[in-house]
């Protein structure tokens, strides 16, 4: 595995800019996840990683290796789309051993023997070894295909959304399952999505995009608890972190425009009266969506709350993020 | 608008049985989740409902009448596709209007529903722009505005957030459920997704390997599973099972988990030497230092507003759902107090849960709520 250094890389499409001066160093080991919407430039930094595309500036290093110019084969990463794409005609070993027999590799019969049935039991798939890949559902296909870069060795494992087409429950399986490959495996690993609960729960580091720019850098709780902007501080958090105008509430910094409220910010029982307008049960939290001044703000409360809509709570900010008119954040006492 | 009563629904294809004797009924306005893990048959019921599939079995009552050998164009259903199938060399105004044309609606009356429908969904603007430039989110609303158009007794719906980014698919359920608030149109929603259906749903139908496991509104499936497969299924994480061999009589209060006496709620049937489990949720623990009843931290994550800290205990891994302040550290040795209103026994055997005193229940939750 291997330490990959970004540097003041950019790529565009015509008239588009999809990757902006991004510079990023992911250390040996590390599991990094780049977080952002569509279209702010997570695939497309993947691909100029895996070599798929090539950058219009900027510097791409692996293990110390400048591989700006090298083929896709010689920067030995292991890249898993969000869409599988697996041999149909051969069997599920068979596409688990391909790469392990290309020319670059070609691993001895044991060893790809060893590899194939231990990825085959981490994946949930070793019944399955024999089965033609077109016989397999969905899931188990995207798993094979997950597979396929595992039983590798690469450099780096590169992985765009490779979870977003699973089931709901097979997702929270294989989350749990990576991280822990990764861990097992010392791997470096590169991961995009969109999903928050991915980046959290799996992330050593979380790299946060908007409109190709990388906007933070940082473990996922750096990111959550002291976000940069406004846009990062509404990556992370369920429900949604609330912004209501500074004015609403005294004690502002100078120049803040907007105050950010997560749940934990919230103190019910003493200082502004809001009216409740929805209980939400969601079973593990439930969700009370209030409305203060006429400005919505949602926080948690207890599952056997007496509090129905109509009722009226009281709520003050503790500790709350403070930003300015642009939607940078104000450090307070800074 | 319409009630729909399924009963004892059964689906073969060839040796495999794809729905088994369900039943379930689907009350007049109600929003109507079918839940499940992929090939439990929820499709496959949805598609019976529609008229897609023609069932082996049992009856589909659409406003008393049974439809369940009519074709599908007989039951005024509207079905909503996961994958939002638009004519793409149409316009908006042209794609939502089709139906209504092809049924020999006047042109004057077909554009009054049309923009009566466009101001529902908020597409106005975009009503003489080509499908082909809209952002998936508009797509998916000219989609849903074909449907509302026909103004059916019913609508069936296959996962259609399914193919959504996270964020957009949050704001799009929203905005569905929103829709169905303001129309109060009987609908029926095909999901995997625990979370979703918990969001939106009024009722819900949990469903494995063809059979209907559960069928009750959110809260009750989620506080009350009837089995352990779905106290498995529903929540994130889990509802955490501890397993134990015991004897119980009826009325018993308390059970015993490694020398620990734990309170439950009051058993109204007993069992003997059998294998059983003690259901509880992640965020019905509290972590402590005083308690009897141990773990072993092995792991902790980090979420934000919480924490799930994972423990091994003598019965089983357990994991926490504790506020992100709480220090917990790999290593140490906490208390385990359990809220025990929300406690569930199954039986390890059959996966059936015990049934329980629930006015004894709802009078600890009350008791809870005020002190």
């Amino acid at each position: 595995m291997a330490e990959v250094v970004l540097s003041g890389l950019t790529k565009r499409f015509g008239a588009t800019t999809a990757v902006s001066d991004i510079s990023m160093t992911i250390p040996d080991g590390a599991f990094v996840v780049l977080l952002g919407p569509t279209g702010a430039g997570k695939t497309t930094t993947l691909r100029l990683i895996a070599g798929l595309e090539t950058p219009d500036k900027g510097n791409i290093s692996i293990g110390g290796q400048d591989v700006v110019s090298a083929s896709p084969a010689q920067r030995n990463v292991a890249m898993v789309f969000q869409q599988y794409s697996l041999y149909p005609h051969l069997t599920v070993r068979e596409n688990l051993a391909f790469p392990l027999k290309s020319p670059l590799i070609n691993a001895p019969e044991d060893e790809i023997e060893r590899r194939i049935g231990e990825v085959a039991k981490v994946l949930q798939i070793a019944h399955k070894l024999d089965n033609k890949a077109t016989a397999l559902s969905g899931g188990e296909m995207q798993r094979v295909s997950i597979g396929r870069a595992l039983v590798r060795k690469p450099h780096i494992y590169l992985m765009d959304e490779p979870l977003s087409s699973l089931d709901a429950k097979l997702r929270a399986d294989l989350r749990v399952e990576l991280k822990r490959i990764q861990a097992d495996l010392g791997a470096t690993l590169l991961y995009v999505t969109h999903d928050q609960i991915e980046a959290m729960t799996m992330a050593t580091h979380i790299g946060v995009l908007d409109k190709g720019k990388l906007v933070q850098f940082g473990s996922p709780r750096e990111i959550y608890e002291n976000p940069s902007s406004i846009y990062v501080a509404t990556r992370l958090g369920q429900p949604r972190i609330n912004t209501l105008p500074a004015s609403l509430f005294s004690n502002a910094p100078a120049g803040a425009e907007l105050i950010g409220l997560r749940p934990e910010h919230i103190r019910q029982g003493e200082g502004r009266d809001a009216t409740v307008t929805r209980v939400e049960h969601l079973g593990d939290q439930t969700r009370l969506h209030l409305s203060l001044d006429g400005h919505p703000l949602v926080t948690l409360t207890d599952a056997h709350t007496p509090l129905a809509t109509g009722d009226t709570v009281a709520v003050r900010p503790e500790n709350p993020l403070y930003f300015d008119a642009d939607g940078a954040r104000i450090v307070q006492g800074a | 608008m319409a009630e729909i009563v399924i009963r004892n629904l059964r689906k073969e294809f060839g040796a495999f049985v794809a729905v088994q004797e369900s039943s379930f009924t689907v009350a007049d306005g109600e929003f109507f989740m079918l839940l499940g893990p992929s090939g439990c048959g929820k499709t496959t019921t949805l598609r019976m409902i529609a008229g897609l599939e023609l069932p082996t079995s049992g009856q589909i009552l659409l406003d008393g009448k049974d439809v369940a050998q009519m074709r599908a164009s007989a039951r005024d259903i509207a079905f909503v596709f996961q994958m939002f199938a638009l004519y793409p060399h149409m316009n908006v105004r042209r794609n939502i209007s089709y139906p209504l044309v092809s049924q020999g609606m006047g042109r004057r009356d077909v554009r009054r529903k049309v923009d009566e429908v466009a101001g529902i969904l908020g597409i106005e603007s975009i009503l003489d722009r080509p499908v082909g430039g809209l952002s998936s989110g508009d797509r998916q609303r000219v989609a849903l505005g074909r449907a509302i158009v026909r103004e059916p007794k019913a609508f069936l719906m296959d996962e259609p957030l399914g193919a959504l980014d996270a964020e957009f698919r949050e704001r799009m359920a929203e905005e569905l459920r929103a829709l169905h608030d303001r129309m109060g149109a009987t609908t029926v929603y095909v999901t995997h997704d625990q979370l979703e259906a918990m969001q939106m749903g009024d009722k819900i139908v949990v469903m494995n390997h063809g059979v209907v496991e559960q069928w009750g509104t959110p809260q009750e499936i989620y506080d009350r599973p009837a089995t352990m497969f779905v106290a498995n299924f529903i929540g994130s994480p889990p509802m955490n099972f501890l397993r134990f061999e015991a004897t119980l009589e009826p009325g018993a209060t308390s059970v015993r988990l490694s020398g620990v006496d734990i309170p439950i709620p009051r058993l109204e049937t007993g069992v003997s030497g059998r294998e059983l489990v003690l259901g509880v949720r992640p965020e019905h623990v509290s972590l402590g230092s005083d308690g009897a009843y141990r773990g072993e931290v092995i792991a902790t994550e980090y979420l934000g507003t919480t924490q799930i800290v994972t423990l091994k205990t003598p019965n089983g891994t357990l994991r926490v759902r504790a506020p992100s302040g709480q220090p917990a550290r790999v290593g140490e040795t906490m208390s385990l107090d359990f809220n025990t209103a929300t406690l569930s026994i199954f039986d390890a055997g059959s996966g059936q849960a015990m049934k329980v005193d629930r006015a004894a229940v709802r009078a600890a939750m009350k008791e809870r709520s005020h002190g």
